[in-house]
C-alpha cells in the first residue's frame, strides 16, 4: 500500500517513509538535470528515483521500491532531451548531463489517457473501498487529472470489464470472479486489480516462494495462485504481496473492518530473533496492521506471517488481567489486588528464605521480555534474593553457543549483521530450518542463491530451503541425528588434509600452539569421511564436495540453528563451526562469519543482560571480584561468588527439597523443557511458584501467584536480535493489565524489600534501567535510548571504541586476542536407539506457530497448523503398517504420547520428526533429560522412540488435559 | 539429582577434556568450579567420599582440586 497518505508523528522513530519507485542503487556519482534542478545520484540509479530524491514524484503504478522496475503501466513516462519518445522513467538509468523533463503537455496527455483506460475496467465505489484513502490508484487519478472516462459498457449488454458481476440484461459476467477470502488474514479481490505484477514480483524477489504469477494474456491477465485459492497454494501468507498491492485487491482484513490507520509508531517484532522492525499502525488505541518497517536494518521491509499478522494473541480472552493466588495447586485460582497478590509472594519468598537458606529460591528470566526487563529479573534474584539462581530459556537453545563462541572467539554471539548474508558467496546451514523458524532471514538467504551463491545443509531433514526456486549448486549432508561432530570435523579434516586452509589468517590472527595441537588432531584418518560415513550416514564423496566448495567458494557464511546446540556435544559442534570459520578465513569480513539463528526474539539480549547463573551483564563471571564490586557499588549489597543453578539443576534441587521457590517470568518450562514428567515433579515440590506470564501457560498448573504480563505492544523497552542490534520496542497502547512487565518485578522487588528492609527500587522508565546497563556493562557503555531514536538501533559493542555499534566482529583481530582451535572429538551420546526404541526423533519448528504456541495458538495461524504431527518415512511406516493420518503412539524411555503421522520422504529412513507447539501432545513427554556437556542445554534433537498404532490420545494425554483444565479454575469474584 | 545423573554429567565433562591437550584434570576442576552450583559441588564431594563409584579418574582428581 501506498506510505505517504498517513501522517506520521515526530518522536516515534519513523523516518522519511516516501516510495521512491525503484531501489537504492550504489555505484559512482552521476549527475544530472531534471525538470531544471541538478542533482547527483548513484550510477545505475533510475530517473524516476533520482526524481524522488529531488521531491518531485512522477506518477507511477506498476513501480515500487521494494521491487526492481518492470516498467508495464506506462504512467511513469518522461522527455528526456535528445532522447525520442517517452520512455519510462522506472526503468530508465540516470547518466551524465541528462535533462529530464517530468511535466509536459505531451506526458500529461499520455498519463490521462493510460489512467482513463485503469480507470475504465476499475470499479467506481472508491467511499466504500477498504482503500479508500490509501489507494494509489485513486492517488493517480487525481495526480494526472483524470475528470471524464469516455468507455462505457455496450448498449448491447455485451461487458468487457472485470469488475461487474452481470451485465446489464442480468446475465453472469465470464470476466467477473469472486473475492477470494480463503486466507484468514487478507483478502484477494480480482475486480480491483489493475495487472501492475507487483504482488507476483514481491512474492518472487522479495519473499522468494514463487506462490503467484499471471495467468492469461492481455485483457485476460489475472494474478493466479496456481491453486483453488489462496490457502490451498504456496502462499506462505508473509504479507510482501498486500504490501505491494496498489490498490484494495489484495487487502488486509483488518482495514476491511476497521478501516484505515490514523498515526503510526515504530517497534520491534516479539516473535523469533530476527528482530524484524515493524510499524504498528493505529487508530487511537487500537492496532489495525503490522506493517514492516523498511528502515528496519534486520528485515529492511520484509515480514513472515506471524510478526505481519499474528498479533491477535495481544487481545485473546485468553489473557489474564488480574492477579491470582491460591495456596495450593488443587484449589481454584483467587483474583486479588496487586498489593494481595504482591505482598503474598514476598512473605512466602522471605519465609522460604528463612526456613530453607538464602540460596532455596530463584528466578527464570524470559528471551520474550525485553532487555530492561530481564536484568530487572537477574538483579532481583541477585540483589535482593542474595543469590545467583537466575537462568533463561537460552539453557535449552543457545547456551552452547555462548560457551563455544566465548571459548574459541572470545564472545558470545553471532560475527555478522543479517545484511552480510547479500555478500556471500556459498552458505552452509547447520541444524537450522530458517524458512521456518527465521522466515524474513531465509527470503534474504534465498534471494542470494538466486543470484548464484552455493549452498549446503547439514540436517537430517530435506527442509524448504532446498527447494528454493533457482537455486544453483546445493549438497544436503543427511546426518543421523547426534553426529553433528563427526561431520563437520570430517569437513575439516578434508579441508585440512586437502591443503584448502589459508596459513597466512591462521598465522596471523590464531594461538598457533592450539593450531598445531588441531591440525595434527584433525588429519588423523579417523576423521576421514569414509571413515564416518557408516556412523554419520553421510556419503564420503557428497562430504567432501561439500568441504570443497565452503573452502573455495569465495565468501563462506555458516548459519546454524538448534540442532546444532540442543545435542549432548552441542557445545562441541558450536567450537568446531568456529574452527572451520578460522581455518578458511571466513571471520571478520562481509559475507562471511559464524552467525547462530536465534529461536526467541530476545534470546541474545536476555544472555547479553547476565540471565545465566554464572554471570553478570557482558558474560562476566560472578567469581571476578573486579566484575562484582561495580555491581555491588550499584546496587548496594554484596554479591554471591558463587555460581547459582541452572533451569535443570533447579528442577533437581527442587525434587530433592532444597530448591522451594521460583519466579518465572515469560516463560513456559512445563511445555518447552525436556522430559515433562521431570518438570512437573520439580515444580510441584516447590512451595511457591510465582508465573508472570500473559496466558495461564501450562507452567502455571502448578504455580500458587499469578502475576498478569503485558504485551510488547504495551510496553517501552529493547529487543537485541541475532545480529546483536538493539531495536526499540515502544509502547503503542495502555498496559491491559495496568503495569508494563519490568514495573511487575519492581513492584515484587520492592515487596521483598519491605519484607526485608531493603531499600526500595524507583525507576521510572525503562530509560532508566538502560543507563544502568550502559554504567555497568562495557559492550553497552554507549547505549541510551536518545542514540537509538538517532540511529534507529545500534549493534553492541557500542561504547567509546565503537560509537555507532558494531555491525562486523572480530574484524582486525578476534576479542579474545587470537583465535583459539579447539579440538573436537566426537563422541556419541549416551541415547541410542536400539531393539525397544529402534528409531530417533529429532523435533523442530513450523512457519505458522511458534515455540511453546502460546502466542500463534490464539491467532488465525491455526489454520495452518491446528496440531502436531509425526513425520515418518515411508519404510518405517510400512514397516508398522501406518497411513498417513493414523494415530500413531510416539514412546521413549521417558514417557508416550500420541499423534497423527504424516508419511514423507523429508525424514530419512530411521528418524521420525514433530514440532512442540501444542499442549495436548506435549512432544516432551517424550524428550529426555540428557544434555550438553558443558551447559546442560537438553539434548532435544536426539531421542530413541518406537511408534506403533494408536486409536487416539493417550490415557496420559487426556489425564494431562483433565488436571490442566481442574488447575486453571478461577473462582468467581465476591 | 539422583547420584547416576551426577555421575553421568561429571564423566561428559571429563569425556570432553580427556581429549584435549593441556592439563586436563584442571580442565575438568575449573568447569566443575565455574558451571557447577555448590550444592551441585557438594553432592559430588560426598560422593566422591564414599569411594566415587563410576566417575571418570579425570573427575576424580578434579575432585581433589574442588
Amino acid at each position: 500500500m501506498k506510505d505517504f497518505i498517513i501522517p506520521w508523528e515526530t518522536g516515534t522513530g519513523v523516518y522519511d517513509d516516501v516510495d521512491r519507485g525503484t531501489p537504492a542503487k550504489t555505484g559512482k556519482p552521476v549527475t544530472l538535470t531534471i525538470d531544471g534542478m541538478e542533482i547527483t545520484v548513484p550510477e545505475g540509479t533510475s530517473v524516476m528515483r533520482a526524481a524522488s530524491e529531488l521531491g518531485i514524484q512522477v506518477p507511477k503504478l506498476c513501480a515500487t521500491d521494494s521491487l526492481e522496475a518492470f516498467g508495464s503501466c506506462r504512467l511513469c513516462a518522461v522527455e528526456i532531451e535528445g532522447r525520442r519518445g517517452t520512455p519510462t522513467s522506472c526503468t530508465t538509468p540516470v547518466h551524465a548531463g541528462m535533462k529530464v523533463h517530468t511535466q509536459t503537455e505531451k506526458l500529461r496527455k499520455l498519463r490521462k489517457g493510460v489512467m482513463e483506460l485503469y480507470i475504465s475496467d476499475h470499479p467506481l465505489d472508491c467511499l466504500t473501498c477498504a482503500a479508500n484513502g490509501d489507494c494509489e490508484l485513486q492517488d493517480m487519478a487525481g495526480a494526472v487529472g483524470l475528470r471524464d472516462v469516455r468507455y462505457e459498457a455496450p448498449k448491447s449488454g455485451v461487458l468487457a470489464n472485470h469488475f461487474e458481476a452481470r451485465n446489464t440484461s442480468g446475465e453472469a459476467n465470464p470476466e467477473w470472479l469472486p473475492k477470494d477470502d480463503s486466507n484468514p488474514y487478507f483478502t484477494y479481490d480480482p475486480s480491483k486489480c489493475i495487472v501492475c505484477n507487483r504482488c507476483v514480483r514481491a512474492c518472487e524477489e522479495v519473499q522468494g516462494t514463487f506462490a503467484l504469477t499471471i495467468e492469461g494474456r492481455g485483457f485476460d491477465s489475472r494474478v493466479a495462485v496456481g491453486a483453488e485459492n489462496f490457502l490451498a497454494s504456496d502462499c506462505v501468507s508473509c504479507g510482501a504481496c498486500v504490501q505491494a498491492c496498489p490498490t484494495a485487491t489484495l487487502q488486509e482484513k483488518s482495514v476491511i473492518e476497521m478501516g484505515t490507520p490514523d498515526r503510526s509508531v515504530v517497534t520491534t517484532c516479539a516473535y523469533c530473533g530476527v528482530g524484524c522492525s515493524f510499524k504498528a499502525e493505529m487508530q487511537g488505541d487500537q492496532l489495525v496492521r503490522m506493517v514492516p518497517y523498511k528502515h528496519g536494518k534486520a528485515n529492511r521491509g520484509h515480514s513472515c506471517v506471524k510478526g505481519r499478522f499474528a498479533y491477535g494473541y495481544a487481545t485473546h480472552k485468553d489473557r489474564i488481567l488480574h492477579p491470582m493466588i491460591r495456596d495450593s495447586i488443587d484449589l481454584p485460582w483467587r483474583e486479588v489486588s496487586w498489593d494481595e497478590a504482591l505482598s503474598f509472594a514476598a512473605k512466602k519468598l522471605v519465609g522460604l528464605q528463612e526456613k530453607y537458606g538464602q540460596k532455596s529460591i530463584g528466578v527464570i528470566t524470559s528471551s520474550r521480555c525485553t532487555n530492561e526487563e530481564t536484568y530487572l529479573v537477574q538483579k532481583l534474584t541477585r540483589a535482593v534474593f542474595g543469590n545467583n539462581n537466575t537462568d533463561t530459556c537460552a539453557r535449552v537453545c543457545h547456551s552452547p553457543t555462548g560457551y563455544g563462541l566465548g571459548q574459541t572467539f572470545g564472545t558470545s554471539a553471532g560475527t555478522q549483521d543479517f545484511d552480510s548474508v547479500e555478500k556471500s558467496d556459498v552458505v552452509m546451514v547447520i541444524g537450522a530450518n530458517p524458512t521456518d523458524g527465521h522466515p524474513v532471514f531465509a527470503s534474504r538467504l534465498r534471494k542470494r542463491l538466486r543470484q548464484g551463491a552455493k549452498l549446503i545443509v547439514v540436517d537430517p531433514r530435506r527442509i524448504d530451503l532446498l527447494e528454493t526456486p533457482h537455486l544453483g549448486e546445493a549438497h544436503h549432508l543427511a546426518l543421523r541425528p547426534g553426529t553433528n561432530v563427526a561431520v563437520v570435523s570430517a569437513i575439516a579434516h578434508v579441508i585440512v588434509t586437502e591443503g584448502l586452509y589459508d596459513p597466512t589468517f591462521i598465522a596471523e590472527r590464531c594461538d598457533l600452539d592450539a593450531w598445531e595441537d588441531y591440525k595434527a588432531f584433525i588429519s588423523d584418518e579417523r576423521h576421514a569421511p569414509e571413515a564416518t560415513e557408516a556412523l554419520t550416514g553421510v556419503p564420503a564423496l557428497t562430504l567432501r564436495e561439500a568441504a570443497r566448495a565452503f573452502a573455495q567458494g569465495g565468501n563462506g557464511a555458516i548459519y546454524y540453528g538448534l540442532g546444532v546446540t540442543e545435542h549432548s556435544q552441542g557445545s562441541t559442534t558450536v567450537m568446531a563451526i568456529a574452527n572451520l570459520a578460522m581455518m578458511t578465513s571466513n571471520i571478520g569480513r562481509e559475507g562471511v562469519g559464524v552467525n547462530p539463528l536465534r529461536g526467541q526474539n530476545n534470546v541474545q539480549g536476555s544472555c547479553d543482560m547476565g540471565s545465566f547463573p554464572h554471570e553478570l551483564p557482558g558474560y562476566r563471571h560472578v567469581k571476578l571480584p573486579e566484575v562484582r564490586r561495580i555491581f555491588e557499588d550499584t546496587w548496594g549489597v554484596a554479591l554471591d561468588p558463587e555460581p547459582g543453578l541452572r533451569i535443570p539443576n533447579m528442577l533437581d534441587a527442587a525434587v530433592d527439597g532444597t530448591f522451594k521457590g521460583l519466579y518465572c517470568q515469560g516463560e513456559d518450562i512445563l511445555q518447552s523443557d525436556p522430559d515433562t514428567k521431570h518438570v512437573a515433579a520439580g515444580l510441584a515440590a516447590m512451595e511457591c511458584v510465582i508465573v508472570h506470564d500473559l496466558f495461564l501457560n501450562e507452567t502455571a498448573n502448578y504455580a500458587h501467584v499469578f502475576l498478569p504480563g503485558s504485551s510488547f505492544l504495551e510496553k517501552d523497552g529493547t529487543f537485541t536480535n541475532a545480529e546483536r542490534r538493539i531495536n526499540r520496542v515502544r509502547k503503542v497502547m495502555a498496559p491491559k493489565n495496568g503495569y508494563e512487565d519490568w514495573q511487575v518485578t519492581q513492584m515484587l522487588a520492592n515487596a521483598v524489600l519491605k519484607e526485608t528492609g531493603g531499600k526500595p527500587w524507583n525507576y521510572t522508565h525503562p530509560a532508566e534501567i538502560m543507563a544502568e546497563i550502559a554504567a555497568t556493562t562495557p559492550s553497552f557503555a554507549g547505549v541510551d535510548y536518545a542514540l537509538l531514536e538517532e540511529k534507529g538501533s545500534v549493534q553492541w559493542p557500542c561504547n567509546e571504541d565503537h560509537p555507532d555499534g558494531t555491525p562486523l566482529m572480530h574484524v582486525d583481530g578476534f576479542v579474545r586476542g587470537k583465535g583459539r582451535f579447539i579440538v573436537t572429538e566426537y563422541i556419541a551420546t549416551d541415547e541410542k536407539s536400539g531393539p525397544r526404541f529402534p528409531l530417533l526423533l529429532t523435533t523442530g519448528r513450523i512457519l505458522s506457530q511458534y515455540n511453546v504456541g502460546a502466542q500463534t495458538r490464539r491467532t488465525e495461524n491455526v489454520v495452518w497448523h491446528d496440531q502436531d504431527v509425526l513425520e515418518i518415512h515411508p519404510h518405517d511406516a510400512e514397516n508398522r503398517g501406518l497411513r498417513d493420518g493414523d494415530w500413531v503412539r510416539l514412546a521413549s524411555r521417558s514417557g508416550e504420547t500420541s499423534l497423527r503421522a504424516k508419511i514423507t520422504d523429508r525424514v530419512s529412513p530411521g528418524v521420525v520428526y514433530t514440532t512442540f507447539h501444542h499442549p495436548d501432545t506435549q512432544a516432551n513427554v517424550i524428550t529426555t533429560d540428557y544434555s550438553d556437556w558443558a551447559t546442560n542445554c537438553p539434548e532435544y534433537k536426539v531421542t530413541a522412540v518406537q511408534v506403533s498404532p494408536s486409536n487416539g490420545p493417550s490415557e496420559w494425554q487426556e489425564r494431562y488435559i483433565a488436571q490442566a483444565e481442574q488447575s486453571r479454575r478461577i473462582e468467581a469474584a465476591e | 539429582m539422583t547420584d547416576a545423573k551426577m555421575v553421568l554429567m561429571a564423566n561428559q565433562i571429563a569425556s570432553f577434556f580427556e581429549t584435549q591437550p593441556g592439563d586436563q584434570v584442571a580442565g575438568v576442576a575449573v568447569h566443575l568450579k565455574d558451571f557447577w552450583e555448590p550444592r551441585m559441588i557438594s553432592q559430588l564431594k560426598t560422593y566422591l567420599g564414599q569411594g566415587g563409584e563410576g566417575l571418570h579418574a579425570l573427575v576424580v582428581e578434579a575432585g581433589q582440586a574442588l
